[in-house]
């Protein structure tokens, strides 16, 4: 008797904690559902193809948001120049080269620390080194490097891991075959992880194009008249854009619109960017179980 | 032949010690930033003294005179944190269970790419809907003045840093062997009994580490707090106060500084206090997910 009433109750119990976890993790990706499905249905009526190509007029509450798409892909591209070479040298390094154990834990360490920097703290380092000592002003130039020191990373964890799932045989066969170390990992190992490494570059693309704090100090301007026409020149960015002109200036209410289609343009922008990344690393999975 | 082989043997020396320069670079940049960070930051010293820049009331930058007690900023940060990781655990620690030890193989290849969405959310777009959408409602419900307030930070947040606490610590619940569960469903405990007496404390220096680099991630964001924490720089009293965290003081201030007065060196020195504390915490889940490692297989 007393067995059945403690197997009722330990019966009971699982089924209410395993209930309570389902719906709390539905509770989670409603939440996600909810954000993106609110802003695309508030602000699907402010995408036009006017809004995407034209510049912004009247004070910013009619036109296009061009100069903040342009500014995003310069800042994207830019953070590229740093984050993929250093990125990618690093971590081949790490993995392929570094024989002095202490030394590769050191620089994991350092890595490490590198990505748990918040974002404002890379802001002053930018504003401090770029825009001040360096002279480079807010500028493109300024921002990238800013931004790209950020993603660095975000690159190294994906480059080695992609790295580290490439077998020790193909190495071996290749450097049996007279091969020197740098011909194995330009011909052989760097193809082979080639999806995972794409995966972090897709990833730190997003990144930099939903990065707001970094680039406020070091890049972004509120407005510009015209395109940028080097690298020296302010940008606007869609984070930035949406930012200002959610909290700033006069016409806050009567601007919601643009906002929201901001908020579109650039929630698509990092989706599918992340998506591809996730898309590359799931193939990318499949493949290296079968091997 | 032998030409050709030294060359190229010489090439990759000159390469590979090209490779550890490159290495470098991290350590290097980690040390430009303590540097920056001090140069710019400790000179704020000259007008306040360590003790009441730390523990100071009143942040008054631009009064005369100046005023720069971060206190207020430190307990906002505090608090906000501790708010937002009381949420944010319980949500991910069910995500986590969900995706290693319930969900079939379909359901799972929905949701963790979905949590891998929410970590790629930009977080202004989280701080816009916080704005738009969560303080109005707050308003309403709670008849307060201001939706723009701490729980409202803590809820943008806890869902922010529910990809990172959840992953790690699902990565860590995969990894307790199966055998050890086996044991347990073989002296008869049910699923949960098992979830709960044995694959969460295996996994628990790994659920630690998550926590932990979760709690660094929130202290750390800036745009959230900026938007939707209202902005007071004074102590607060519930939470439904306005408050300031020391990351949107940065961000909010910057702009009204002058590069070298004494208010841009006060804003460096906060970002001294951030990278301290972020670095405290970066190491301590290093070395928790270093010391107990679960040797998977």
């Amino acid at each position: 008797m007393n067995r059945n009433i403690y197997y009722r109750k330990t019966r009971a119990i699982e089924t209410l904690m395993m209930t309570m976890i389902r719906v709390m993790s539905f509770i989670v990706i409603g939440f996600l559902v909810l954000i993106i499905g609110f802003i695309f249905i508030k602000g699907y009526r402010a995408i036009s193809w006017d809004f995407l190509t034209k510049m912004p007029e009247n004070e910013m509450t009619e036109g296009g948001i061009l100069p903040a798409i342009a500014g995003t892909f310069y800042l994207m591209a830019g953070s590229t120049f740093i984050s993929v070479p250093v990125g990618i040298i690093t971590a081949v390094y790490l993995n392929e080269y570094a024989g002095n154990r202490k030394l590769v834990s050191v620089i994991r360490m350092g890595v490490n620390n590198l990505a748990g920097i918040p974002s404002v703290v890379f802001g002053l380092f930018g504003l401090s080194l770029f825009v001040t000592l360096l002279d480079f002003r807010s500028s493109i130039l300024a921002g990238s490097l800013t931004l790209g020191v950020l993603n660095l990373p975000v690159i190294i964890r994906s480059t080695e891991e992609a790295l580290i799932t490439v077998p020790d045989t193909y190495r071996e066969a290749s450097l049996a075959l007279g091969a020197t170390k740098l011909q194995t990992v330009w011909n052989i190992i760097l193809p082979n992880a080639l999806p995972g490494i794409l995966t972090g570059i897709m990833l730190s693309l997003g990144r930099a194009a939903g990065e707001t704090a970094p680039i406020m100090f070091t890049a972004a301007a509120y407005w510009t008249p015209e395109l940028p026409s080097s690298i020296f020149d302010e940008v606007m960015a869609l984070p930035y854009h949406i930012y200002v002109m959610a909290t700033a200036g006069t016409h806050i209410q009567e601007t919601r619109h643009l906002q929201y289609g901001t908020a579109i343009v650039l929630i698509t922008l990092v989706l599918l960017l992340n998506l591809t990344g996730i898309f590359f690393r799931y193939r990318f999975r499949r493949k290296t179980m079968n091997r | 032949m032998s030409f050709f082989k030294s060359r190229s043997l010489i090439i990759d020396n000159v390469i590979g010690k090209l490779f550890f320069l490159t290495a470098m670079t991290c350590l290097i940049i980690l040390s430009l930033i303590m540097i920056f960070l001090l140069k710019e930051g400790l000179p704020i010293f000259k007008y306040v003294s360590v003790k009441d820049f730390l523990t100071g009331n009143e942040w008054y930058p631009v009064s005369d005179p100046p005023l720069f007690g971060t206190f207020p900023l430190i307990i906002s940060s505090v608090s906000v944190t501790v708010l937002a990781t009381l949420i944010s655990v319980p949500l991910s620690m069910a995500i986590a269970i969900y995706i290693s030890e319930i969900a079939g193989s379909k359901v799972k290849e929905i949701v963790k790419p979905a949590v891998e969405i929410i970590a790629s959310l930009p977080s202004v777009v989280l701080g816009f809907f916080g704005m738009v959408v969560i303080a109005p409602f707050l308003q309403n419900v709670f008849k307060i003045d201001t939706g723009l307030n701490m729980f409202n930070a803590s809820l943008m947040l806890a869902f922010m840093s529910i990809p990172t606490i959840a992953s790690i610590s699902e990565d860590a619940i995969s990894s307790v062997p199966q055998s050890l569960k086996n044991a347990s469903y073989a002296l008869g405990a049910n699923k949960w009994q098992t979830i709960f007496f044995i694959t969460l404390p295996a996994a628990l220096s790994g659920i630690f580490t998550a926590i932990i680099l979760g709690i660094s991630r929130v202290i750390g964001e800036t745009m959230v707090v900026l938007m939707v924490a209202g902005g007071s720089t004074l102590l607060p009293k519930s939470i439904f106060s306005p408050i300031r965290p020391l990351t949107s003081n940065i961000a909010a201030e910057m702009a009204e500084t002058a590069v070298g007065d004494a208010h841009y060196n006060s804003l460096f020195a906060i970002g001294i206090i951030l990278f301290v504390i972020t670095f405290i915490f970066n190491l301590a889940a290093a070395n928790l997910s270093n010391k107990y490692k679960f040797k998977s297989n």
